[in-house]
């Protein structure tokens, strides 16, 4: 029989070796199903895979997307890692993601068409800060009523939902739409627009934002005391508190920070690969974050891999689809065969696996 | 300028090159895409769209090829979705929801070959881009005398999704056709906030029978309200929604709109292949085949029946319209003077009620 | 304000409208308590609904629909169980992944039966209950899965409390190495926990697809798994509460379409928000009222249990 040992520390091999394996075991699974479904399964495991990095035709397009998809997803999983450190949780960054990118057009709709360098940084203070806000209301209901933050957070990407629909038909609908509902497009007024910055590279100010969040996560964790903190609040909440960490304040920074950081992914999408605020602005990065902080195992260097691995499959997937006709379902389900196996196979770093009986104790 | 500009002058060398390649060996074959909002197993707008794509393999056999994606989000996917398909050699690309305005005409900037058709929309910045819609109101109207017709309680009611013109087009539309027959009707509308909830469509359905409704129009895609309205024993009706819906025809389900695209799509994919193509704004209604009023059952007694589709020969004849006036505004404002007709403009973007519907308009 | 609104009619609407997120969140109520968070529910229940519709359809028995509802999801959650009890991964991410899957699966399995009737769950005939003023309509017209979800809640409650199954369930939700040490197989009762949690997620959704709404379309459930999740939340973890929940959150739901089919005053966009206000703003209250109601979570809750020895 087979059975699990603990490693005395994680195994260094399998901790680099094991996404592989799971990327092979995948390919393995989801190739039988697309077989199943009547479609050849090295073309389809190499359209998701290969085509959008080294196709000749796509290629050249692609591999610059592959950053504009990721870089939402980075940003807001980075934030979201330290609350799942602490213990804190943070459900709702979808509510947070929108409600940056409603203060962000605000902002800069109420003074169009100032034309001004300005505008753009006043836009991103006021992103990050209505992410900031929209999670404090379950950090301050955390703190002062004990209310389970899950819960508020979760109900309030719902309220926020309703919100982004009254903005996109009422208060910022474009005065010159025709009545149809929808902001101006942020992107084409260039006080506004998060313009690529380098042709054909795909990277705009969010990929940036991303890369930096990615860097200070890193510093924060092992350099400096709140990284501390926070790591110890979530393996021992007793010593933590012990040791003179307040609940209340890492409650309010956890929620805080990766509030902030939901707020500018909105605010950077609105503004660029978006375009406007529209009734269906969000697609779901803020959920989609959180598994790819778990990918990343929390760490944030594991994030910017598991980000970039989630858009490949993303934008390898629309190209399996129209290409070979393969149903936008059977890409969800092999999406998540992906992920069930990334994190099963995360087993070998920190297990052996041996056969026989277990031993008398 | 901004990122746009910057990218097609980067794409545009890439457009020619991998376009041109792709349009020539395509002579053989034409390759049509179609862009979906949702699924194609939704029973509504994106299953509607998809029938008119099969229609064109139908039509066209060898000749041409298609290729689709379902729930492609609007905005910054819809993008990448367009280029990758002009990119892989499309020759002509429908995008079918309204979200899809912006990044259509930019996609549109970079590949001047390719043709590109946008539902719904209204925004041509380039000669390769046309936009088609159906003049859903028409139905509505059918719809409505109807509805004026068989209420025995005079309450009607309306399912609406979200408040923008086409939704409000219609909500007018059904009131001022049922009430033209009906002076004592009254009308209900419940905003659903949602294009596609069926438990909540159910609810609202549900809401509205127990205000005494016994007449229900919606404006969302499930069949949801038609399911809630089968269990009242035959004593509230309803109608289908973007599709037949034929499977509700023993039950509540007394006519529907079915949008049909297969004509337009054939159309233009055909001018395409013989070198007729040209840019266009196509706002086609029952008379061009877009709007279709389903199969009247036989609930409906012979005599309204043969009015509803009087109604409907009429509209398609181009001698009624359904906005003719005198139609004041809710507020009472003076809208349409006796014997005048409503312009395309001031449908395209209505956003107001018609005198006699009670409540306000979200916003 | 309330106008001409039947409240017969209201209780009936709201007692049919919340039988899915009250399954589902009993469901999740149980596997929480042996100390697991499964994420999952959306997924879980769009597989019991696809399964409860297929097996309806083919069969032309609905009460055989929810059987096959119930196994559907269940063998998903088992695929949940086994990564996170036998291969110790990360139970977030799991359940998050289990929602992606089962979306994706369950649209591929109903290609096929799209625009199709299932056949028709009857009422139970409550024979003159139904005659009784006001709770007649109310109270006693319904299908037997309204009567049924309540009694799943009940007895939940009661095994909970009263059984020994109960005590060991939460004994190793509280502290699973104090329950190893005891002696209990906390791998087993916590991969149990999780099946039955999944066989109730595929009641709630088959209940939508055969009875809520009878059809099968993509995307059935439309997120009521996330409110499911909410409401066990809301309920500090004890059944009567996820009833309680079920019933706020489903009868503000009913009541702001009907106010809106009354012709309220209250703007249509703020009627539509006032489900997930309200229940936030009745948790805080609850919440703030008590010391300790909401420290009530299970203290192993997420956490992964291996037994080195």
């Amino acid at each position: 029989m087979l059975r699990l040992e603990k490693r005395p520390s994680p195994s260094a091999f399998w901790e680099k070796a094991s996404p592989f394996l799971a990327v092979i075991l995948t390919m393995i699974a989801g190739g039988i199903m697309f077989w199943i479904l009547g479609k050849n399964p090295f073309e389809a495991i190499r359209t998701i895979f290969w085509d959008p990095l080294f196709n000749d035709q796509f290629a050249s397009y692609s591999r610059p997307q592959l950053l504009v998809k990721a870089a939402p997803l980075i940003l807001i999983a980075i934030g979201l890692s330290l609350g799942f450190r602490a213990g804190v949780w943070n459900i709702g960054a979808e509510g947070q993601y929108i409600m940056g990118a409603i203060f962000c057009a605000a902002a800069g709709l109420a003074v169009y068409p100032v034309e001004s360098r300005l505008v753009f940084p006043v836009m991103i203070v006021a992103g990050a800060l209505g992410g900031f806000l929209w999670a404090m209301i379950p950090a301050i209901l955390k703190t002062v009523f004990r209310t389970n933050e899950i819960l508020v957070s979760l109900l309030l990407v719902y309220v926020a939902q309703n919100i982004l629909a009254m903005m996109a038909l009422g208060a910022l609908r474009n005065p010159e739409g025709g009545g149809f509902p929808g902001s101006r497009n942020l992107s084409q007024i260039p006080a506004m627009a998060n313009p690529e910055l380098i042709a054909g590279t795909g990277m705009h100010w969010g990929v940036v934002a991303a890369f930096m969040a990615v860097i200070a996560g890193y510093i924060l964790l092992q350099r400096h005391i709140l990284g501390f903190q926070i790591k110890l609040a979530g393996q021992a909440p007793r010593a933590a508190r012990f040791a003179g960490v307040s609940p209340a304040r890492l409650v309010i920074l956890c929620l805080g920070i990766s509030g902030a950081l939901a707020g500018l992914a909105g605010m950077f999408e609105v503004t660029g690969p978006a375009g406007q605020i529209s009734i269906d602005f969000n697609v779901g990065y803020g959920f989609t974050a959180i598994i790819v902080a778990f990918l990343g195992r929390l760490n944030p260097v594991g994030i910017l891999f598991a980000g970039l691995l989630m858009a490949l499959t993303y934008i390898g997937g629309e190209l399996a689809q129209f290409m070979l006709g393969l149903p936008s379902a059977a890409i969800q389900a092999f999406q998540g065969m992906l992920l069930f196996f990334l994190l099963a196979t995360d087993l070998l770093t920190n297990f052996r696996i041996r056969l026989g009986q277990r031993k008398a104790a | 300028m901004n990122r746009r500009n910057l990218l097609a002058t980067a794409a545009l060398g890439l457009g020619l090159s991998f376009g041109g390649a792709a349009f020539a060996e395509s002579h053989a074959k034409t390759k049509a895409c179609f862009v979906y909002v949702g699924p194609i197993g939704d029973g509504g707008w994106t299953y509607q769209h998809h029938q008119g794509a099969l229609a064109v393999q139908e039509a066209f056999g060898d000749k041409v090829e298609i290729a689709y994606q379902e729930n492609v989000p609007e905005g910054a996917d819809a993008e990448r979705v367009l280029t990758q398909m002009a990119l892989s050699g499309c020759n002509i690309i429908f995008t079918t929801s309204f979200g899809y305005m912006d990044q259509t005409n930019a996609v549109a900037a970079k590949f001047p070959d390719v043709k590109f058709e946008h539902a719904t929309g209204y925004k041509r910045e380039y000669p390769n881009v046309s936009t088609y819609n159906a003049r859903f109101y028409e139905g509505r109207a059918v719809q409505g005398l109807i509805a004026g017709r068989m209420t025995k309680s005079n309450k009607i009611g309306y399912i609406a999704s979200f408040p923008i013109p086409e939704v409000i087009m219609g909500i007018n539309s059904y009131y001022l056709n049922a009430k033209k027959v009906n002076p004592a009707v009254e009308l209900s509308i419940v905003w659903a906030f949602t294009w596609f909830d069926p438990a909540k469509e159910a609810d609202a359905a549900k809401a509205l029978i127990d205000q005494g409704v016994d007449v229900i129009a919606s404006h969302t895609d499930s069949t949801a309200p038609l399911a809630e309205a089968a269990k009242t024993d035959g004593a509230v009706i309803g109608f289908g929604q973007a599709s037949d819906m034929a499977e509700y025809k023993d039950g509540p389900r007394v006519s529907s709109i079915i949008d049909n695209w297969a004509p337009y799509y054939v159309k233009r994919v055909g001018a395409l292949m013989d070198g007729t193509y040209e840019q266009a704004d196509t706002w086609d209604g029952i008379a061009g085949g877009e709007v279709e009023i389903g199969e009247i059952t036989d609930r409906v007694p012979a005599e309204v029946k043969a009015e509803a589709e009087a109604l409907r020969d009429a509209i398609a004849a181009g001698t009624y319209h359904p906005f003719t006036g005198p139609i004041k505004k809710q507020d009472g404002s003076d809208w349409l003077a006796e014997g005048e007709v409503a312009s395309d403009g001031d449908l395209l973007g209505m956003g107001f009620y018609v005198e006699g519907i009670v409540g306000d308009i979200p916003k | 304000m309330f106008g001409n609104i039947d409240p017969a009619l209201l209780i009936a609407a709201l007692m049919v409208n919340s039988v899915p997120i009250m399954l589902a969140a009993t469901g999740e109520l149980v596997v929480e308590k042996s100390g697991v968070l499964n994420l999952g529910v959306e997924g879980m229940m769009i597989m019991g609904a696809i399964c409860g519709f297929v097996t309806a359809v083919v069969t032309g028995n609905p009460y055989l629909g929810f059987l096959g509802g119930a196994l559907g999801a269940m063998a998903l959650s088992a695929i949940f169980g086994f990564l996170t009890q036998v291969l110790q991964t990360n139970q977030v991410a799991s359940g998050l992944a289990l929602t992606l899957f089962g979306l994706g699966l369950s649209s591929l399995i109903g290609q096929s039966y799209v625009g199709i009737k299932p056949p028709a769950t009857g009422d139970l005939p409550l024979g003159p209950l139904k005659d009784i003023p006001f709770l007649g309509e109310a109270v006693f017209g319904h299908d037997w899965m309204v009567y049924g979800s309540i009694l799943i809640v009940a007895a939940v409650w009661w095994v909970l409390k009263y059984s020994r199954l109960g005590l060991i369930l939460r004994a190793v939700g509280e502290s699973h190495e104090a329950a190893h040490a005891l002696g209990y197989k906390v791998t087993r009762i916590r991969m149990l926990a999780v099946l039955f949690g999944g066989a109730l997620a595929g009641l709630g959704g088959a209940y939508v697809s055969l009875v809520r709404v009878p059809q099968w379309t993509d995307g059935i459930t439309a997120g009521a798994g996330w409110i499911a999740l909410a409401i066990v939340v809301f309920a500090s973890w004890r059944p009567w509460r996820v009833l309680a929940g079920a019933y706020l959150f489903g009868g503000v739901s009913v009541l702001q379409l009907n106010l809106q089919a009354a012709g309220s005053v209250i703007p249509v966009e703020y009627l539509s928000m006032a489900p997930y206000l309200i229940t936030i703003l009745v948790l805080v209250i609850m919440s703030s009222g008590r010391g300790k109601a909401a420290l009530a979570a299970p203290a192993c809750l997420g956490q992964n249990f291996h037994a080195s020895r």
